[in-house]
């Protein structure tokens, strides 16, 4: 454990191939604590971060189509089947 | 006793199971309400749809696969005992069948290579940026929600290699774990993030390079 000492600097260049671990929580605290430490200082790896959240977040609200009515009745189908397995 | 770090995950994972966002709707299935399985059917059908496509040489393949892993499932519904989200358990059996079913190969993609995030001519000796990332907020408010970015967006995930939009996809779009996209793509931990921080770099300098030709 080295709790207290100040971790090593790391370069912008570093921070964006870690993004994803960062975002994900999968990082050792101390390479943690060592972005933290840069994005603290640093407003253009923070606007990248704010932008990757953006992208996760937007990505996340892309719309897909519903169910078609043809897709629907083949389902129902299906649930029926199931339901004829159980009464055999 | 778990060691730093990897007990936070556990416990992060397990507050992830227990908050099932499909219980309510198993708890009518297992009571043989249909609407609940029409619901769960629509809730899922785009993930798995995307799943099964991955290992199966047609859209109509896929179909089929789909509704042959429902079947499977709800006939195993007995067996489901919440240990793992119902999700989780309803895509390993699609995973399965798709394999099964499936004649594609699996491409996996060395984790060694050595694609950058961001063109390396963008930072300086030291590693620094010497043209940053271009601000998304200085002309107008909404270019910064959601709704903007979608056009981009879309763009962009169709310029992706397969294997890097399959995983992002997954990941982003319908919101699956990281454990979730391993298991349905039959890939490592360490692979999945390779092709997911890829993919997202790609997307985010897609989206910049949109935005600044608007």
């Amino acid at each position: 454990m080295r709790l207290g000492l100040k971790p090593p600097p790391i370069s912008c260049q570093e921070v964006v191939e870690l993004v994803t671990a960062y975002l994900d929580g999968t990082l050792s605290r101390r390479q943690r604590r060592r972005i933290d430490a840069h994005l603290a200082d640093c407003v253009n790896c923070s606007a990248y971060l704010e932008q990757m959240r953006l992208v996760i977040g937007a990505a996340g609200a892309l719309k897909e189509e519903d169910l078609t009515p043809e897709m629907e009745r083949e389902f129902r189908t299906v649930f029926e089947r199931s339901r004829e397995a159980e009464t055999d | 006793m778990p060691v730093t770090g990897s007990g936070r995950r556990t416990l992060w994972r397990r507050a992830a199971v227990t908050a099932d966002p499909d219980s309510d709707l198993v708890v009518r299935l297992r009571a043989g309400d249909e609407d609940a399985f029409m619901r769960l059917v629509s809730r899922h059908h785009d993930t798995m749809t995307r799943i099964a496509r991955i290992h199966v040489p047609s859209d109509a393949v896929a179909e089929e696969v789909v509704q042959d892993a429902w079947l499977a499932a709800l006939r195993a519904l007995p067996d489901f005992r919440g240990e793992a989200s119902f999700r989780t358990w309803l895509l390993a059996i699609l995973v399965k069948r798709a394999q099964t079913a499936g004649v594609r190969e699996h491409r996996s993609v060395a984790v060694e290579d050595v694609e950058r995030a961001v063109d390396p001519r963008r930072f300086d000796a030291a590693g620094a940026w010497s043209t940053p990332p271009a601000r998304w907020d200085e002309d107008a408010e909404s270019r910064l929600d959601a709704a903007a970015l979608a056009g981009p967006l879309r763009r962009g995930l169709t310029r992706l290699p397969d294997r890097q939009r399959e995983v992002v996809m997954l990941r982003d779009v319908d919101g699956l774990s990281a454990q979730e996209v391993c298991g349905a793509l039959a890939i490592s931990v360490a692979n999945q993030r390779v092709l997911l921080h890829r993919g997202r770099s790609r997307l985010r300098t897609f989206v910049e390079a949109e935005l600044r030709a608007q």
